[in-house]
This record gives C-alpha cells, structure tokens and sequence, in this order.
C-alpha cells in the first residue's frame, strides 16, 4: 500500500538544514491501524505529509500504491491523492461559507463526478458518519466534533485506501473525541488502512500497531526495551497537548 | 476538473466575498464606463457636426480671400459685389451663387433687444445653403437691387424680440435703421455651443449702406455636380485673381471642410478612448493587486483543495477565471453605467452622445482581456503554492 525506504526530510531555513525526518522506514498495509505517537517536532505531520503524497522526501524511497513518487510530477500527484488517501487534520480545514454537503462533495469535484452524483455521495457520507440532519448546515454553525465528523466524510467520499488522521482528536473534547474514534475504527474494520497521530495513551494503545518518533527517527519500543523510551513524556507537553484534556 | 465547474468553484468564491468583490469590480466599472461615455460623446459630436455641414447643401464651395493654411491671418477682403457678378458670369447661373457681408449688430424692436448676426445676402441664399422659412417670404430679387430695409429673422432672434407673437409685418431697427421683418427661419439649434439661430438676414446692398462699405466677406457656389466642383473652384479663383493682382483667394469644398473636421474630432475622439483605456488599466491593476491578497488570504483553503486532489492547473484555472469573471462581470456593469452617462449628457445638456456598438465590443473585450492578463500572475502563484506549507499556515 504505502512503502517508505530510509526516507527523510530537511528544509532549508536561510542556508541552514533542518532535518525534520532523517531515514524512515516503514510499510503500511491495506488493513493496518496504526498510531504514530511522539513528542511535538519529532516529525510526525511531516511523516504523514510525505505518506499522503502532499510532499515529498528529500532522501529514500517511498511507493504509496505501489508508485514512486520521485517519478509523478505535482498533477499526477493531486491524482494519486485524489484517488488513495484520505485526509483529516486537527484543525478540520473545512471551507467557510460553505454547506457541509458541498464540503464533503469537494474531492469529487476535482475527480469529473457531474454535480447530481456528487450531492448523492456526499449526502450518503454525511448519514454514515451520523450527520443526515447537517447536510446543509456551514461549519460555523456545527460543533467542533460535528466539524471533524465532516471533514471525515470528505476524507472518505472517494473510497481512499488509506486515512491519515494527524491528530483528529487534538481540538476536541474526550468524549466527542472517543466517538470520532470510534468511527475511524468502525471504517478500519471496514477494510480502510488508518493511520492516526495522537497524544494520548489510551487512544495510541487501541492501534494495531504503535510508531514512536523522536527526533525525526523511529524508535520501537518493543525491539529495545532497555532504553526505556517512553512515547509519552512525563512532564506533558503543553502546547502540543492543549487539546487533550 | 470540467470547466464548467471551475466557472462555478470561481463564481462561488466571488460570492462568499461579496464586497471585495464589489470593490474590485469598482475600477473596471469606472474605467469602461468612461470608454463607454467618453467615445459616445466623441462620435455624437463628430456626427453632429458632420450632419450641420452636409445640412448646408452639397457640392457647395466657398471663396474666401487669403490662404486657408494652418497659423495664416485672415486676410481682409477687397472683394465687391462686381467679383460676385462676375463669378455669376463664370458660373453661369445667378441661382447658384450667394455673397455675405455680415456684422454682429444689437437689434431692437419696441422696448426689447437682441443682439444678432446681421447677414447682408442676396436673394439667392435659399437656393445655395439649405435654408427653411418657418413664415412668410425671403427677400425678392427686387428687394436687392433697391436695397429694400427688409429683413428675414433667425428663429432665436425673432421669438426674443417678439415672443409668441407673429413678427412679419413689424418694425425692427438695425444700428438705428428701421427695417420690416418679412420672414423667419425655421430652427436649427446649436452647434458646439454657438446659437446658430439668432441672426437676421437683409439685403447686401442695405447692409453695405448700414455699415458704409462696399465690401463683401465672401462668395459661396453650389456646383452642378461633384465632378465639376473642382474645375469650377479653379475658374473662379483664377477670375478673381484676376481682378485683384494682389490677393490671394481661396476655394474649399464642403468636402475638405469635413475632411478637416473628421480629423481633429477622430483625433479628440481618440484622446477620449485613451484616457478612458488608462482607467481601465488601472483598474485592471487593481484586480490583479485584490487577486494576490485573496490569494494569500485563502492560503488554506488552496492547500486543501490541493489535499483533496487538486492539480496546480485547477488552482490556477479558479483564480484565472475570477478574475476574469470580476472583469468581465465588471465590464458589463461599466458598461450599463456608460450608455444610461451617454444618455443622461446627450438628454440633459447641449452635448451630444452616440452609443456605437464599435465601443462596447471593444470596452467589453478589453475588460475580459485585462482579466486575463492582470489575472495571470495571482493564479500561477496560487496554483504554485506548496500545499503542505499552505495547510501549515494559520
Ligand atoms: N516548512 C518547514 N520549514 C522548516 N522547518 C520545518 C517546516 N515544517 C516542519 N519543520 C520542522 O520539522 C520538525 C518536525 O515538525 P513536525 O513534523 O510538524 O512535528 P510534529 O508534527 O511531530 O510536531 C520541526 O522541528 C519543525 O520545526
Ligand atoms: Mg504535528
């Protein structure tokens, strides 16, 4: 589904190099629930920017279904999107102005799909996640779980293979932030890969599989025991955190 | 993305921003609406004047003493009403010939004043300018070789010093001298803001006594045919140089006169368009100027669309078209406003305007032009931005 071969990331901020994922490697298969758990800039939203095929590596090799992306150039890209993966991000990103139903039909819009259709899939997306009573309501007028719930209807309209949620529960409270959840996992028993970026234990834990990051690196826990690396530090981090209550 | 939506992704956007949109518009509106209106009231003019001159009668020449050259002073006339008789004899019909010894005179009658440009003419003048009584008769033969105090008055003249009443029959005194008004003219109007009505016609001969003079301004032929006209103005020219060594005279067709006209007017006219075309450019800088801040306004809104499986094309295409859709949406607005100024100027004042279809197409297709070109630079930025950087940004 996705492969990532030693890839890395650096910016250059005025002639300095910023290394914010230095050799990654990992695959992510059709049926996976994984949760990337780290500390705030060790590289998790840059990872699962390069795993949705937003940007690309500055080192390494990464296929996402079954294609490098050093060969595609920026629209085949949008293609690729458009087609696999599904985005849901912290801060929803959901147009203003705009009706919930048309929010979620925008995908289709840039995959030809003739306005009837779109209106139908995304009415049929919006009951699945619970909000057949929201179609045209704009996202000023819903709550922030209702907002996410559509941004997640968008992610899914066009059937993508994968979901990459960076921390979609961040701007939500915990129980509105357990439903969401638990949609994301009702669609991964469904067949969709899921990959989450989360803070907290508890929801990390649930995943089939953990990916600890720190300092644009992997570390697994489970292959060195004796460094005592914990994903999750002591003292919480605050500005990463804030969401989490 | 078909591009049928992409009309509908970009008029949506203009719509969610309604009043930047409005303010954007507002200098394509100005700058077309001046085209519109400018030219309108360039062409009106040209036609107008075009019209009066060709309303004078055609295959018309006019003699005149000194050189008709551009920064030459009018020269004095030593023309006599003997030259007139003698280009009658060149011509060969005194019908087609017409002299003018004009002065610009207080005319009163009773207790009420005008002042007017008396014309000393010939019998003939009818018959070589086209000229409509509105009353009574014009001057008889008879009345020039006698030098009869007769007068014919302008429209403007007679309803000033006579008001609703009927004026033929009655006394009207020029320069102090008594004359008997015979006839009036039908209305003409005004012409580039001169009162083409107010004047008086009389016998030459009773206004060369008037004014002490046996002089005469200038002769005025109407030629048989456009063929002749410019054989004729070398015969005439040529008797007159003839019988005055020393003069220079002469001869213009109504045609040069037009000519001349048409072109310091096409040029005025151009003037207009030019001034008008800047406007509009720099309304359209001003789209381009709003376009680029809508685009780093809506920096997060590009990034998801890109998210979401947008190409650059498509970006770049959404921004392209609203800004041709404020363009041309504008352009139309611009023009409405255009015609209803044309309209409003050629109803309400002297000034007259003429919608030509020439100027909107033209007003029109600049305006989507200007669109496209100003539009250009913020939707390639737009369609370059970096979709990960563009979501980043809060
Ligand atoms: N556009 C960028 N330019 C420079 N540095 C960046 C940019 N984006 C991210 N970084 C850096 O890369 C590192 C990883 O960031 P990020 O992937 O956002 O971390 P996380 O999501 O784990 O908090 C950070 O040090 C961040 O400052
Ligand atoms: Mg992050």
């Amino acid at each position: 589904m996705i492969l990532a071969d030693d890839i890395s990331r650096s910016y250059d901020l005025d002639g300095v190099s910023v290394e914010a994922l230095r050799g990654v490697s990992l695959t992510i298969e059709p049926t996976d629930y994984v949760a990337i758990v780290g500390a705030s800039g060790s590289g998790k939203s840059t990872l699962m920017h390069l795993l949705g095929g937003l940007d690309r590596p500055t080192g390494g090799t990464l296929l996402i279904g079954g294609r490098d992306v050093a060969t595609l150039n920026p629209a085949e890209m949008a293609k690729l999107r458009n087609e696999t993966i599904g985005f849901v991000f912290q801060s929803f990103h959901l147009l203003a102005r705009t009706t919930a139903r048309d929010n979620v039909a925008l995908p289709l819009v840039y995959r030809g799909v003739g306005r009837r259709e779109r209106r139908a899939r995304a009415t049929a997306m919006l009951e699945r996640v619970g909000l057949a009573h929201r179609l045209d309501h704009r996202p000023n007028q819903m709550s922030g779980g209702e907002q996410q719930r559509v941004a997640i209807a968008r992610a899914l309209v066009t059937d993508p293979s994968v979901l990459l949620a960076d921390e979609p529960t961040g701007n939500l409270d915990t129980t509105t932030g357990q439903s969401v959840l638990g949609l994301l996992e009702s669609l991964n028993a469904e067949g969709v890969a899921v990959v989450l970026v989360t803070h907290d234990r508890d929801v990390a834990a649930r995943a089939h599989r953990q990916i600890v990051m720190r300092d644009g690196l992997i570390v697994d826990p489970s292959s060195s025991p004796s460094l005592n690396i914990s994903p999750f530090p002591s003292a919480p981090d605050i500005s990463d955190a804030e969401g989490d209550r | 993305m078909r591009l049928a939506e992409a009309w509908r992704v970009a008029l949506d956007a203009l719509r969610a921003n309604r009043l930047r949109s409005v303010l954007t518009m507002l200098g394509v509106v100005i700058g077309v609406a001046a085209v519109v209106a400018l030219v309108g009231i360039g062409t009106g003019t040209k036609g107008q004047i075009e019209q009066q001159v060709e309303g004078l009668g055609s295959n018309l020449l006019l003699v005149v003493p000194g050189r008709l050259e551009a920064g030459s002073a009018p020269t004095a006339s030593t023309m006599s009403l003997d030259d007139a008789e003698a280009v009658t004899r060149v011509v060969g019909d005194r019908d087609r010939v017409a002299v003018t010894v004009a002065s610009g005179e207080t005319i009163r009658a009773g207790s009420r004043s005008a002042f007017a440009s008396m014309q000393g003419v010939l019998e003939t003048t009818p018959s070589v300018f086209v000229r409509r009584l509105d009353r009574g008769a014009y001057l008889t033969r008879t009345d020039v070789t006698t030098g009869r105090r007769v007068a014919v008055l302008g429209a403007g003249t007679a309803s000033a010093l006579f008001g609703d009443r009927d004026p033929i029959g009655r006394q009207i005194t020029i320069s102090g001298v008594r004359f008997r008004v015979i006839g009036t003219f039908e209305r003409l109007g005004q012409s580039l803001g001169v009162d083409r009505d107010s004047e008086v016609h009389v016998p030459v001969t009773a206004a060369q006594r008037l004014l002490g003079t046996d002089r005469i301004d200038g002769l005025a032929i109407r030629a048989p045919d456009r063929e002749r006209i410019n054989a004729l103005a070398s015969a005439v020219v040529a008797t007159l140089s003839e019988r005055h060594p020393d003069t220079d005279f002469s001869a213009v067709t109504q045609e040069q006169i037009l000519g001349v006209l048409g072109d310091i007017l096409g040029v005025l006219t151009g003037v207009l368009a030019a001034i008008a075309g800047i406007s509009l450019l720099v309304g359209g800088v001003g789209v381009s100027n709003i376009m680029l801040v809508s685009v780093r306004e809506r920096t997060k809104e590009i990034g998801l669309r890109k998210a979401v499986g947008a190409r650059p094309r498509d970006i770049g295409v959404q921004f392209l078209l609203e800004a041709v859709l404020l363009t041309t949406i504008g352009g139309v607005l611009g023009m409405a406003l255009g015609v209803t100024a044309a309209l409003l100027v050629d109803g309400l004042t002297p000034v007259p305007a003429t919608i030509t279809w020439w100027s909107l197409a033209l007003a029109f297709g600049v305006s989507a032009i200007v669109g496209i070109v100003f539009g250009v630079v913020p939707a390639q930025r737009a369609g370059r931005l970096d979709p990960v950087v563009a979501l980043r940004t809060e």
